[in-house]
C-alpha cells in the first residue's frame, strides 16, 4: 500500500481555505508533544507561542515592524518567481539599499527637511535596483545563472557595508566602533497612530504603510494588467510567451528591478527605523526569510502580506517562549521549521488529493 | 619557500574538501531534477551527529557513519515533503535549513566545550615521506580521498552507466522517463538520500577532521557555497572539483596575502572568492550550448504523472 | 486587516488585565549576541548568569535571550525583557548600545547594564574588562617562548578593543625581545572554526611558531597542537583542546561582577557606574601557565602581580606609534578615553591597520 498524491481536476477552493487550518492543527499537536517532552505544559506553551504575541498593542506593533520588510520583499519576490526569475539575493539588494539611502545622513548630516526622508527612501530603492541590475545584466548578456550570481552578491554587499562602516563612514565620535552617526528627525521614519487610544493605541511607521501599498499595487499589477498576464505566461509556459512576443530579457530586467527596488526600500526602512544608523548588522536575514514568505503566500502579493505576519508571529512567539518558558532559541527554531513544513505540505492539498495505491483505488481524501 | 607552498597547498585541500563533499551530493540531487536548498541544515546535523558518535564511541569512523546517516535521515524528510507531498522545493529546502540548524543546536547542547576525536591523516608509509609530493598525495585524511573517489564515481555513473542515464532522464524529462517505465519518484528519493549523505559527510568532515569540535553555526554558510558551486560547475562533476578547489585556493591565498602584510582591505580579500566565482560563471556561461546541455530541464519542478 | 487588528487589540485589553503582578523573586535578565553554545563570548556571559543563580539562590530568577542579532531585533528583545518584569537587564554586546539607551529611557525604574559600550544614563551602567592586561602578559610569554621571534595573530574586526589587544601584546613582547614580530590575519568573523583554522595554518606556514587569537573558537589552538606549535586561548580556558600547546588563556570571568550588581539591586544600592575591571577585580583571569619553563612562568606571574597591585600598567607613556609619532607623557598611564578609541598600531607592528 502506498500513499500518492493525485492531481485534482481544478484547484480546490475549499482546500485553499482549509489547508492553513489543517497545518495549524497539525503544528499545534506536534508542538504540544514537543513541549510536553521538554517537560512544559503544552497548552500554556502554545498560548505563549501563538496567542500572546497578539495580546498587547506593543507586541502587535512589534509584529508589524517584523513583518514589514518580509512583506515588502516577499511580495516582489513572489512576482519574480511566478515569472520564473529566481532572485534569491534580496538580502544583498536590501543591504545595497541601506547603503545608498544612508549617503544622505552620512554626507549631509545637516540636511533636515521632509525632502531628506523622500531622498533617502528614493536612494534606497535605487540602490536595491542597481544591485539587482547586476544579476539581471549577467543573466541577459552572458546567461549567467541568476540564482548563483544573486546569492554571491549578497556576500559582496555585506562586505562592502562592513568596509564602509569600519572605514570611511565611521562615526568620528564613536570611539572607532563600526557604525555611522545616529540618524535623527527627518532621517528616520515617521510613525502614525492607526488605532485610537481607546482600543490601542497602535502606532505603525511609514515602512509598514508602504509595504501594504506595495502589496496592493503588485496584486493589481498581477491581477488586472497586461504586464501581469505577461509575467504569468512566462512563468507557466515560457514557449507560449515567446510566441506571444513577450521579451524574456525585459521580464528579467523588470523582475530584478522590482524585487531589488523593494528589497532596497526594506533595507533603508530598517536603517531608518529599528536600527537608527548604518552598522554591520542591519538585517537578521530578512532577504532570505522573505523567500519563504513568498512561497507561503503562494506567490501572491496579498498572500505575502499574510504570510509575513504569520512568520512574524512564529519569530516573536519563539522569543516570548524563550523568556516565559525558558526554552532555548534552538527549540523555537525547530518548532518554526516544523510549522513551515506543515504549511507547505498542506498547501499541496489545494492542487492534489491523497490516494492510496494498493488495497483500493478509490481516492481517500485528507488522510494526513 | 617550498615549505610555505606546501603548507598552503595542504591548507587548500582541507578547506576545499567539505565544499566538494557537500556539492557533489547536491549535484546528483539536481541532476535528478530536485533542488534541495537545505544543504546547510543537513551539514550542521551531520556535523553534530558525527561529533557526538565519535565522542561517545571513540571511533572517528563510527562518527563518519553517523554523520552520513544523520544527513540521509534529514534528506528523507525533505524527500517526503517535496516528492510525496509535492511541496515547493525552494521553500522546503529553506525550511530544512532552519530546522537543521536548530536541531543541530539542540542535539549538541551537551557537546559544547568538549574536544573531539580527530580523524587522523593516513600518512601512507614510505610514500608520504617523499618530499613535497608525498604529504600532498599520500598524507591526507581518508575523507579527502573519499571526496575525490566520489567525484570520480559520480562522473562515471552519471555518464557511463545505465543508472546515470536514468538519473539524467528523470532530471531532464520526468514525463518521458515515467512513460518508459522508470519510477521517477523512486529515483529522486535515492538521489535526495545520496545528497543528504554527502552533506552529512561534509558536516562530519568539519567536526571530525577540519576542526575536531562542535560549536553552533560551525558550518558558517558552507552549505550555501556548495549550492552555488553546483551551478558554477554547470552540473559536471570534474568541473565541480575544480570549482571547489578554486574557491578554497582563493580563500587561502587571501589569508596568505594578508599575512604577508600588504595593505588591501581584508573585506575585499574576503569577498574575492565570491567575485571570482561570479566572473568565472560569466565566462563559462558565455558558452551557452554547454550550459544548456547540462542544466537539468526539470530542475525544481514537481513530478505528478500524467494519466 | 484593520478590523482584524482592532479585534486583536480588543482581545489584548481583556487579557492584559489578568497579567501577572510583580513577583517576589528579582528577575535578572541577559541578552546574548551569540548562542550560549559558542564556547566563547556568550558562553562566558552565560556562566556569569549561572553563577548569579547559584550564589543568590531563590532570591533571584534569571532569564536570557540568545542569538539576538545586532540590528533590528535588538531593541525589541531588550524591551520584551523590560516588559516581562526584569529588574536588571544585562546587554552583553557592543551593538546593543543604542537600543539599550532607547529602552532604558522608556523604563526608568529598571536597571540596565551594557557591556563594552560608552553611552551611560541614570539607569544604564556600563562595564567592560581590561583584556589588554592579559594580552600584555601573553606578549611577554610569546617573546620568551618563540624561537622564530614571530607570532601569528588571528583577529576578527578592527575595533579598538582588538587593536588595543594587539598593541598590548606587542608592548609585552617588545619588553622581552625588541625585535619581536607579528603577522596578522583578519578573518572578518568572531566565530568561524574553519576559517580560523585556515588562518592558523597559513600563519604557521609563514614561519610563526606561536598563535594568538582574538576570535572565539578553539580551532587555532587545535592546529597549534597538531603541528607541535604553541598558542594562547581566548575567552574560555581551552586547555582540554590543546593540552600540549596552550600556554595560558585570556579568560573573561563575569561571575563576580554579575553577582555584585544583582546584589546591589537587591540591596537597593545600585548606581549607574562605569566599570572597567581587570585582573585586580577578577574580571580578567589568565588560566594556569602551562607548557613553559619555570623562569618564564615566574616572569609571567610577576607581571600579573604587578598589574594587580597597580604597580605596572601596560600602556604607560611614552608610546611610539607605527608612524613614528608618540602618545602619552613619560611615566604616565594613558587615559582610558585614549585606550577606548585606539585606532593605531604601535611601532613594530608590520601590518597596516584597516582604516
Amino acid at each position: 500500500m502506498r500513499l500518492v498524491l493525485e492531481k485534482r481536476a481544478e484547484r480546490s477552493t475549499r482546500m485553499a481555505l482549509l489547508s492553513p487550518l489543517i497545518a495549524i492543527v497539525l503544528t499545534l499537536v506536534t508542538g504540544g508533544i514537543i513541549f510536553a517532552l521538554r517537560g512544559l505544559d503544552p497548552l500554556a506553551a502554545l498560548y505563549v507561542y501563538f496567542i500572546e504575541p497578539l495580546t498587547s498593542s506593543w507586541s502587535i506593533e512589534q509584529l508589524i515592524v517584523k513583518a514589514t520588510p518580509l512583506a515588502l520583499i516577499g511580495a516582489a519576490l513572489g512576482v519574480s518567481y511566478l515569472a520564473n526569475v529566481w532572485n534569491i539575493g534580496a538580502e544583498g539588494q536590501l543591504t545595497a539599499g541601506a547603503i545608498f539611502g544612508s549617503i544622505i545622513p552620512v554626507y549631509f548630516p545637516e540636511m533636515q527637511t521632509p525632502l531628506t526622508l523622500v531622498l533617502m527612501l528614493a536612494l534606497g530603492i535605487i540602490g536595491g535596483m542597481a544591485f539587482g541590475a547586476i544579476p539581471a545584466f549577467l543573466k541577459n548578456r552572458f546567461s549567467a545563472n541568476e540564482i548563483l550570481t544573486s546569492l554571491m552578491l549578497v556576500y559582496v554587499a555585506q562586505l562592502i557595508l562592513d568596509w564602509l562602516v569600519r572605514g570611511p563612514w565611521r562615526d568620528p565620535q564613536g570611539y572607532n566602533f563600526p557604525k555611522t552617526i545616529s540618524f535623527t528627525n527627518w532621517q528616520t521614519l515617521p510613525s502614525f497612530q492607526v488605532l485610537p487610544p481607546s482600543i490601542g493605541p497602535l502606532y505603525v511607521n511609514l515602512g509598514a504603510i508602504l509595504a501594504v501599498l506595495a502589496a496592493i499595487s503588485l496584486a493589481f499589477l498581477m491581477g488586472r494588467t497586461l504586464k501581469g498576464f505577461e509575467l504569468r505566461v512566462q512563468g507557466v509556459a515560457p514557449r507560449a510567451g515567446r510566441f506571444a512576443g513577450f521579451s524574456r530579457e525585459k521580464t528579467v530586467w523588470f523582475c530584478f528591478l522590482l524585487s531589488g527596488g523593494l528589497a532596497g526600500l526594506a533595507g533603508i526602512c530598517e536603517v531608518m527605523s529599528t536600527v537608527g544608523q548604518l552598522q554591520p548588522g542591519i538585517s537578521p536575514g530578512y532577504g532570505f526569510t522573505a523567500i519563504i514568505v513568498a512561497f507561503l503566500g503562494r506567490l501572491n502579493p496579498i498572500g505575502a502580506l499574510v504570510a509575513a505576519f504569520a512568520l512574524a508571529i512564529s519569530y516573536l512567539g519563539g522569543e516570548s517562549a524563550q523568556v516565559a518558558l525558558g526554552i532555548s532559541d534552538k527549540t523555537a527554531r525547530v518548532f518554526q521549521g516544523i510549522l513551515l513544513f506543515y504549511i507547505l505540505a498542506c498547501d499541496s492539498l489545494i492542487l492534489y488529493r491523497f490516494k492510496l495505491i494498493g488495497l483500493s483505488a478509490a481516492p481517500v481524501e485528507s488522510r494526513a | 619557500m617550498n615549505d610555505q607552498l606546501l603548507s598552503i597547498i595542504l591548507t587548500i585541500i582541507t578547506a576545499s574538501t567539505p565544499l566538494l563533499l557537500a556539492s557533489i551530493g547536491e549535484l546528483v540531487v539536481e541532476r535528478s531534477g530536485v533542488l534541495n536548498l537545505g544543504v546547510e541544515g543537513m551539514m550542521a546535523v551531520g556535523a553534530v551527529c558525527g561529533f557526538g558518535a565519535a565522542l561517545t564511541t571513540g571511533s572517528p569512523l563510527i562518527g563518519i557513519l553517523a554523520a552520513i546517516a544523520a544527513g540521509v535521515l534529514l534528506s528523507l524528510l525533505f524527500g517526503f515533503l517535496t516528492l510525496t507531498m509535492i511541496s515547493n522545493q525552494v521553500a522546503t529546502g529553506l525550511a530544512l535549513t532552519l530546522l537543521g540548524l536548530g536541531l543541530a543546536g539542540l542535539i549538541g547542547e551537551s557537546f559544547v566545550g568538549q574536544p573531539g576525536v580527530k580523524l587522523q591523516n593516513l600518512d601512507i608509509p614510505v610514500l608520504s615521506a617523499i618530499p613535497f609530493i608525498g604529504p600532498i598525495l599520500f598524507g591526507q585524511d581518508l575523507l579527502v580521498y573519499v571526496s575525490l573517489a566520489i567525484v570520480a564515481g559520480v562522473s562515471y555513473v552519471l555518464f557511463r552507466t545505465k543508472t546515470g542515464l536514468i538519473i539524467r532522464a528523470v532530471g531532464d524529462s520526468h514525463q518521458s522517463a515515467h512513460a518508459l517505465g522508470y519510477s521517477v519518484i523512486g529515483v529522486r528519493y535515492l538521489a535526495v538520500m545520496f545528497g543528504g549523505g554527502c552533506a552529512g559527510l561534509a558536516g562530519g568532515y568539519l567536526s571530525l577532521a577540519y576542526t575536531p569540535q562542535w560549536v553552533e553555526n560551525m558550518t558558517s554558510g558552507r552549505g550555501w557555497i556548495a549550492l552555488a558551486l553546483v551551478v558554477f560547475a554547470s552540473w559536471l562533476p570534474w568541473r565541480l572539483a575544480i570549482g571547489a578547489y578554486l574557491f578554497g585556493t582563493i580563500t587561502i591565498l587571501g589569508f596568505s596575502l594578508q599575512a604577508i602584510g600588504i595593505g588591501i582591505p581584508s573585506q575585499l580579500l574576503s569577498s574575492l572568492p565570491y567575485i571570482v566565482t561570479i566572473l568565472a560563471l560569466v565566462v563559462i556561461s558565455g558558452n551557452r550550448a554547454l550550459t544548456r546541455a547540462n542544466t537539468p530541464a526539470c530542475l525544481g519542478q514537481p513530478f505528478v504523472p500524467d494519466r | 486587516m484593520k478590523i482584524w487588528m482592532a479585534m486583536a487589540a480588543a482581545l489584548a485589553l481583556s487579557v492584559s488585565t489578568g497579567a501577572v503582578q510583580a513577583q517576589e523573586k528579582l528577575k535578572a535578565c541577559f541578552v546574548y549576541v551569540g548562542p550560549v553554545g559558542d564556547f566563547g563570548y556568550s558562553y562566558q556571559h552565560d556562566l556569569g548568569r549561572k553563577a548569579v543563580e547559584k550564589e543568590l539562590g531563590d532570591k533571584v530568577e534569571t532569564v536570557y535571550l540568545e542569538n539576538v542579532a545586532e540590528g533590528p531585533d535588538a531593541e525589541r528583545a531588550i524591551e520584551r525583557l523590560a516588559r516581562e518584569g526584569c529588574k536588571i537587564i544585562f546587554t552583553t554586546s557592543f551593538g546593543f548600545m543604542d537600543p539599550t539607551i532607547k529602552v532604558a529611557a522608556k523604563y526608568p525604574d529598571i536597571k540596565f547594564e551594557h557591556a563594552t559600550g560608552y553611552k551611560k544614563a541614570d539607569n544604564v551602567a556600563i562595564y567592560n574588562a581590561r583584556f589588554y592586561e592579559g594580552r600584555y602578559v601573553m606578549g611577554q610569554i610569546a617573546a620568551k617562548m618563540s624561537k622564530a621571534g614571530l607570532a601569528g595573530y588571528i583577529v576578527s574586526f578592527p575595533i579598538p578593543e582588538v587593536v588595543m589587544g594587539i598593541n598590548a601584546f606587542m608592548l609585552g613582547a617588545q619588553s622581552v625581545n625588541p625585535d619581536f614580530k607579528v603577522k596578522i590575519i583578519w578573518v572578518n568573523s568572531w566565530y568561524d572554526p574553519g576559517k580560523e583554522a585556515d588562518a592558523a595554518k597559513v600563519l604557521f606556514g609563514q614561519g610563526a611558531d606561536i598563535m594568538v587569537q582574538h576570535t572565539d573558537s578553539t580551532a587555532p589552538l587545535q592546529i597549534a597542537e597538531e603541528q607541535g606549535k604553541l598558542g594562547f586561548g581566548q575567552s574560555s580556558d581551552m586547555i582540554k583542546f590543546a593540552p600540549k600547546a596552550q600556554l595560558t588563556s585570556n579568560t573573561d570571568d563575569w561571575d563576580p561582577y554579575y553577582i555584585a550588581r544583582v546584589k546591589a539591586v537587591l540591596d537597593g544600592t545600585w548606581k549607574s557606574e562605569d566599570t572597567w575591571g581587570g585582573m585586580k577585580d577578577g574580571m580578567v583571569v589568565l588560566s594556569p601557565f602551562t607548557n613553559m619553563p619555570d623562569d618564564v612562568k615566574k616572569m609571567a606571574e610577576d607581571t600579573v602581580a604587578k598589574i594587580k597591585s597597580g604597580e605596572f600598567h601596560p600602556f604607560t607613556g611614552v608610546i611610539t606609534k607605527q608612524d613614528g609619532t608618540t602618545v602619552g607623557e613619560a611615566g604616565k598611564v594613558l587615559p582610558d578615553s585614549e585606550l577606548l578609541g585606539m585606532n593605531y598600531y604601535i611601532k613594530g607592528v608590520d601590518d597596516k591597520l584597516p582604516q
